[in-house]
């Protein structure tokens, strides 16, 4: 049907139904009738504002960055068509593949670390009484409070003194004292750490939500049966919570890879590039360097990098879905 | 020994005197180890810290000293322009999804999946990848030819639209009954009214999510502020801490006591608003 007899069909009716309105007629064909009316460009007025916004500040970078990844450019002198010399150059950077490295490391360990908290934590707080949400929201304060507090708060904690906050806290079971960030050999745990303790109540809480839609009678069904505690976490539990996993660690890995506030803040890619991170190099070329066009070529490298990520893990996804 | 089967653990149902043991011991660590840093931060904005090695969860010699310090280096000015960014920032997203939302959920229209997925995929486009690229574009907008850096409209404008929220309204007008709408309809009512006077007041819990996500993202923004700022006129208050942390004078009290400033908004917020924050959990991100 086209536009122009969909409107001539409801300024047909329109009289038609005023008129009978008290024999009101039947539900079907008054729902279809609705759903076609009005003009072709009502929705897109609709959605005018988001998709101008998304263009101009989404799209349109997007090309840009893709442009510049190919160019040298050059303010005021007009830049330059250098096909992939941007990226030729980068990729055989030692400190971006050190980078990339150091990316992946920090990645990796955070989003294994947040889902084993938060798993923990979930399996802990799991419960209706008033008592329990309580503690829940205690845990859930570090993931509002902003990263650059959050950062803040454990430069001051992670003090390397002997007498630092939590040196004289590991001091009481006879550890440390750790340089923490001051320290090479210490700073990229440190900066792991301290993004586990934000980022681990959030992934408890969408887990906890998982936790909720588990069938009780199979819980009950392998008490029955036998099963103890752990028993039961590791064959009804767990494999309950799989997609909720894997949305998680597609969030994670995507937010890993792309890290930035924390890094810059703690460290800015120090000791001695111990957590220079893809972010903060490409922050050093492209905004202190003036280097765009490399720099370009860097962020779509991570650009593809996550996309290629999101794109292999939901092709797993359907592929397990189907068999 | 049987194992309560209301939870997985089955701990929080125990009531043997060992299960309630270890049910304290373990909820008082989660709360101190969550808690614990937070109340540090807290006592020590209201102590005397000239060290970072003074920092304790029990108040030290409580004084305002610090939040005098940290107006004197312009904390206030920072915290009005992190109110102001955050203020129309919302605005601007609340009113910018409830209409893309409305469009995406109500109406059926020719490349209407396009538009979503246009739509979902600048969830793989932020503000990290594209920040070279939004630096030059903010200094010389597209057509306009506007500079944008160096002003608090550059840190607002590119937030401005933002996936999660979109998806959290159309997935939640998806759920209004026909019903309501054709009624309106049958009375005369415009499509403006409909929208304004039937679906939107209908979708309060959405908006409620939609609020406190986009307030705790946007107080949370780094780079954007970041790029955007030329001087410390424009820095929002999370990007002030940093350069009040370099000050020769300025002590961590100083800086926990100007932190403290910029957790307490979205804090509030969250403990505020707690349902709106479970909700869109649940709901709006796992789907992104």
């Amino acid at each position: 049907m086209t536009i122009d007899t969909a409107d001539a069909a409801t300024a047909a009716d329109a009289p038609q139904q005023a008129a009978g309105a008290h024999t009101s007629p039947p539900p079907a064909r008054r729902r279809r009738r609705h759903r076609v009316q009005g003009q072709w460009w009502v929705p897109w007025a609709f959605l005018a504002p988001a998709l101008l916004l998304f263009l101009i500040f989404r799209y349109i970078p997007m090309g840009q960055a893709i442009g510049m990844s190919v160019e040298n450019v050059r303010p005021y002198l007009g830049n330059e068509y250098v096909g992939m010399q941007n990226y030729q150059t980068i990729l055989a950077s030692p400190s971006f593949r050190d980078a990339a490295v150091n990316t992946l490391i920090l990645a990796v360990g955070q989003t294994a670390g947040c889902l084993l908290l938060g798993f923990l934590l979930a399996l802990l707080l799991e419960g209706q009484t008033r008592k329990l949400s309580f503690i829940r929201s205690a845990a859930f304060l570090p993931v509002v409070v902003p990263m650059a507090v959050v950062a803040e708060l454990w430069r001051i904690m992670y003090h390397p003194s002997a007498d630092g906050f939590l040196n004289s806290i590991i001091g009481l079971v006879g550890l440390g004292p750790s340089e923490f960030i001051n320290s090479p050999d210490s700073s990229m745990w440190s900066i792991m750490v301290m993004g586990i303790w934000r980022g681990g109540p959030y992934d408890m809480m969408i887990i906890l939500a998982g936790l909720a839609g588990i069938d009780r009678g199979l819980y009950e069904a392998a008490t029955i049966d036998g099963a103890g505690r752990w028993q039961r976490i590791r064959h009804v539990t767990l494999p309950g919570l799989r997609p909720v996993f894997t949305i998680l660690f597609i969030l994670a890995a995507i937010r890993g890879f792309r890290v930035f506030t924390e890094v810059y803040l703690m460290t800015n890619g120090g000791p001695n590039g111990s957590t220079e991170v893809i972010m903060t190099l490409l922050y050093k070329l492209g905004l202190e360097q003036q280097k765009l066009g490399v720099g370009s070529a860097g962020a779509v490298l991570l650009f593809l990098a996550t996309l290629v990520l999101t794109l292999v893990v939901q092709l797993l996804l359907r592929k397990k879905k189907d068999a | 020994m049987s194992v309560g089967t209301d939870t997985a653990l089955g701990l929080t149902e125990s009531r043997t005197v060992v299960g309630i043991g270890v049910k304290v011991v373990l909820y008082a660590l989660v709360v101190v180890l969550f808690a614990g840093p937070l109340l540090a931060l807290l006592s020590g904005a209201f102590s005397e810290v000239s060290d970072p090695t003074e920092l304790s969860v029990i108040p030290n010699r409580p004084t305002l000293e610090n939040f005098s310090v940290a107006v004197d280096f312009g904390v206030l000015g920072y915290l009005m322009n992190s109110f102001f960014v955050v203020g129309f920032g919302l605005l601007m997203q609340v009113v910018v999804s409830v209409l893309a939302g409305y469009a995406l959920a109500r109406k059926r229209f020719r490349f209407s999946a396009l538009a979503l997925v246009a739509i979902l995929a600048t969830m793989m486009l932020p503000d990290e990848i594209l920040a070279l690229p939004l630096s030059i574009l903010l200094a010389d907008l597209p057509l306009v030819h506007i500079n944008l850096m160096g002003t608090l409209a550059g840190m607002i404008v590119p937030i401005g639209a933002w996936a999660f929220s979109i998806l959290v309204m159309t997935e939640f007008m998806k759920d209004v009954p026909l019903e309501l709408e054709e009624a309106a309809r049958i009375d005369g009512a415009s499509e403006l009214r409909v929208f304004a006077q039937i679906i939107v007041p209908l979708c309060k819990p959405a908006l409620g999510v939609i609020g406190v996500f986009g307030f705790t993202m946007i107080w949370d923004q780094y780079l954007l502020p970041l790029l955007v700022s030329t001087s410390s006129a424009t820095y929002t208050l999370p990007l002030a801490l940093r350069t009040l942390r370099i000050e020769p004078e300025v002590t961590p009290g100083v800086v926990m006591a100007a932190s403290l400033l910029a957790l307490a908004p979205s804090v509030i917020v969250f403990l505020l608003f707690q349902r709106s924050f479970a909700r869109g959990l649940t709901s709006g991100a796992l789907k992104g």
